[in-house]
């Protein structure tokens, strides 16, 4: 596997007055790998991916993402990756060509680029019959890949992805993470916070926070080895209860 | 500037696209020009007058079809006494009770005067100020043909009575038409309320919706992003002044004296202040409901303390001081100056300047408080 560093993460931390969010995490991801980012609710996960996506300003720590520190040279950061919200968040009132005409545009792709991508992506998820349709009146399953695609459109070496099943039916999951798989193929980094502990063996690596520490890192098979146990699950049990 | 056009390709198509907003946008200002122009009126009409003539006599007759005659008053009724009057006062029946006393057309032509008591309902002091006006305009003219017939009457020979006959000369709205006034004023309004509602909701929604949040991981520009999110509102803006300055031309038949591009080319700039206090609401605001509130907060003070309505001369001292940092006001003063006087743009050179620096401070402050990156 290629061991080149995409994102590197030193002693991250983000203070909200007197509650610390995130508390000097430090972990690495290889280029071309599917990091899962897992955490109970509350436990730092969506902040400390606000930081690494620049739109979050770290208290202290540093964090450089596709070559570029994320503190000063943030604007470099968001041209490199992709992001997908917990929150689906493209427009209700646009139809799908507008949406990717709208998020394709601002990503500086040409028109001739836009026409062909949207061509491609409309394909690809089977949208030719709702293509004009508003993005509005689509079921969520075909909405989060919809939104999964319209991330990739600028072609850009990480995406994050922030808990991009939730609510989201078995067999769209299954598809959803085929997607994922394909897109890791091409040489993408994927960085993927879940809920779902059967997504997380999915993942090539993942790490779990806890109260704002990492405090498991490794590989799927690896954790479910060093806690002894049979399954992810488990791994995210144990570590949950210590705390308690 | 390719990314500006796909934000403004994408407002203009959610714009036109939401159904619920179109009339509000394009039908509901012009319902309120039409109507609000007719209604606001300072003109005091219609009072409802009544009498209480204790005298039964020929003056007193006189005197009460002097006021019958007049087009502000209605009589409505008249009673036998000031109690029974009161009574009708109270119940809101009647604003002006005329009290003509026993004996007085005796008094006058004994003593050469007689009183006469005038009750008015000053819950509206503005409203008591010009029917007493009326009144006393309606008495002295009476009084005065009145003595020039007793003169003639007791002397036997003809006495010219002094007086004095005053002509005023309405400048600029000579007819003393309240909606030449009042139909450019309300223009202002609509152009100012629509564009600072939509610009400040705009952006929360966006807020709200979580768009924003994926606005702010794309490479985007800070002006890039502002410029296309105002600039469809600027264009709404003057195109609402446009309509507008139609309805207005061909439907109260208001002069348009001085030249039009001026007031375009306040309106522009003006505009700009407006949509920047928008975009400066929306960046500290996290619902529409929020927004929605402040900006009203803004617009209330800033119509109250416009002129348009209460002249500024009239405010008190520290009022008027507080009414140089209100834009409305200068939009309020040129469009009428412009519109009615023909004002050059050397007469409005000073509240432009103004505006201008206003617009270069306010955006200012608004484009540093935007911020992608908490």
């Amino acid at each position: 596997m290629n061991q080149e560093k995409i994102i590197s993460v030193k002693n991250l931390s983000k203070v909200f007055g007197d509650f610390t969010a995130v508390n000097k995490i430090s972990f690495e991801v290889n280029k071309g790998e599917i990091f899962g980012f897992l955490g109970a609710n509350g436990a730092g996960k969506t902040t400390a991916m606000k930081m690494l996506i620049g739109i979050s300003k770290p208290s202290s720590g540093e964090a450089t993402v596709a070559g570029f520190d994320v503190k000063t040279n943030s604007e470099m950061v968001k041209k490199s990756i992709g992001y997908m919200s917990q929150k689906f968040s493209m427009y209700d009132d646009l139809t799908i060509k507008e949406n990717i005409t709208f998020f394709g545009g601002i990503y500086g792709l040409s028109k001739t680029q836009i026409k062909e991508k949207t061509k491609q992506l409309i394909q690809k998820l089977q949208l030719e019959t709702v293509a004009d349709k508003l993005v509005g009146s689509l079921p969520l399953g075909w909405k989060q890949k919809l939104a999964f695609s319209v991330a990739l459109l600028h072609e850009p070496k990480i995406v994050f992805l922030d808990e991009p099943t939730g609510g989201v039916d078995p067999i769209t999951r299954r598809q959803f993470w085929e997607m994922i798989y394909a897109e890791a193929h091409k040489g993408t980094t994927l960085f993927v916070t879940t809920h779902y502990m059967d997504e997380a063996e999915y993942c090539d690596r993942v790490s779990i926070m806890v109260e704002g520490h990492i405090e498991a890192l490794d590989t799927p098979a690896n954790l479910k080895k060093q806690y002894n146990v049979d399954s992810m699950n488990e791994v995210f049990l144990k570590l949950a209860r210590n705390i308690e | 500037m390719r990314t500006i056009l796909f934000i403004i390709q994408k407002e203009f198509r959610q714009i036109f696209r939401n159904k619920a907003m179109l009339p509000i946008i394009f039908v509901l200002p012009f319902i309120q020009l039409l109507i609000l122009s007719n209604a606001a009126s300072f003109e005091v009409k219609n009072i409802k007058f009544s009498y209480v003539d204790s005298d039964h006599s020929g003056a007193s007759r006189e005197l009460i079809s002097k006021f019958q005659s007049s087009d502000y008053f209605v009589i409505v009724d008249h009673f036998l006494s000031k109690k029974e009057a009161n009574l009708q006062m109270q119940k809101g029946k009647v604003d002006v009770i005329l009290e003509i006393p026993n004996h007085f057309e005796r008094n006058l032509l004994t003593d050469k005067k007689s009183t006469l008591s005038v009750s008015i309902n000053a819950i509206d002091g503005a409203a008591a100020g010009i029917t007493n006006v009326y009144i006393s305009q309606i008495i002295a003219s009476y009084s005065q043909k009145l003595q020039s017939q007793l003169y003639q009457y007791n002397e036997g020979s003809f006495v010219q009575p002094q007086n004095i006959i005053t002509i005023p000369s309405f400048w600029f709205n000579n007819t003393l038409n309240y909606k030449t006034l009042m139909v450019p004023g309300i223009l202002v309004l609509l152009v100012t309320m629509l564009t600072l509602f939509l610009s400040a909701m705009n952006i929360v929604r966006e807020k709200e919706i979580g768009t924003l949040e994926q606005i702010n991981v794309t490479p985007i520009k800070k002006h890039q992003f502002i410029i296309g999110k105002l600039f469809p509102f600027w264009v709404l803006g003057l195109l609402i002044l446009t309509v507008g300055l139609i309805i207005a031309r061909l439907v109260f038949h208001i002069p348009i004296i001085g030249n039009i591009g001026l007031i375009y080319l306040f309106t522009s700039v003006y505009l700009l202040v407006i949509l920047g206090i928008g975009l400066f609401i929306s960046n500290y605001t996290e619902t529409q409901q929020q927004a929605m509130f402040i900006a009203w907060f803004f617009t209330v003070i800033f119509i109250l303390m416009s002129g348009l309505f209460t002249p500024v001369e009239s405010m008190p001292n520290w009022a008027q001081q507080i009414t140089l940092f209100n834009p409305i006001r200068y939009f309020v003063e040129i469009i009428r100056m412009v519109m009615l006087k023909g004002a050059a743009f050397s007469d409005i050179s000073t509240p432009f300047f103004i505006i201008c620096f206003y617009a270069v401070v306010i955006n200012g402050f608004a484009v540093w408080s935007y911020k992608k990156t908490n």
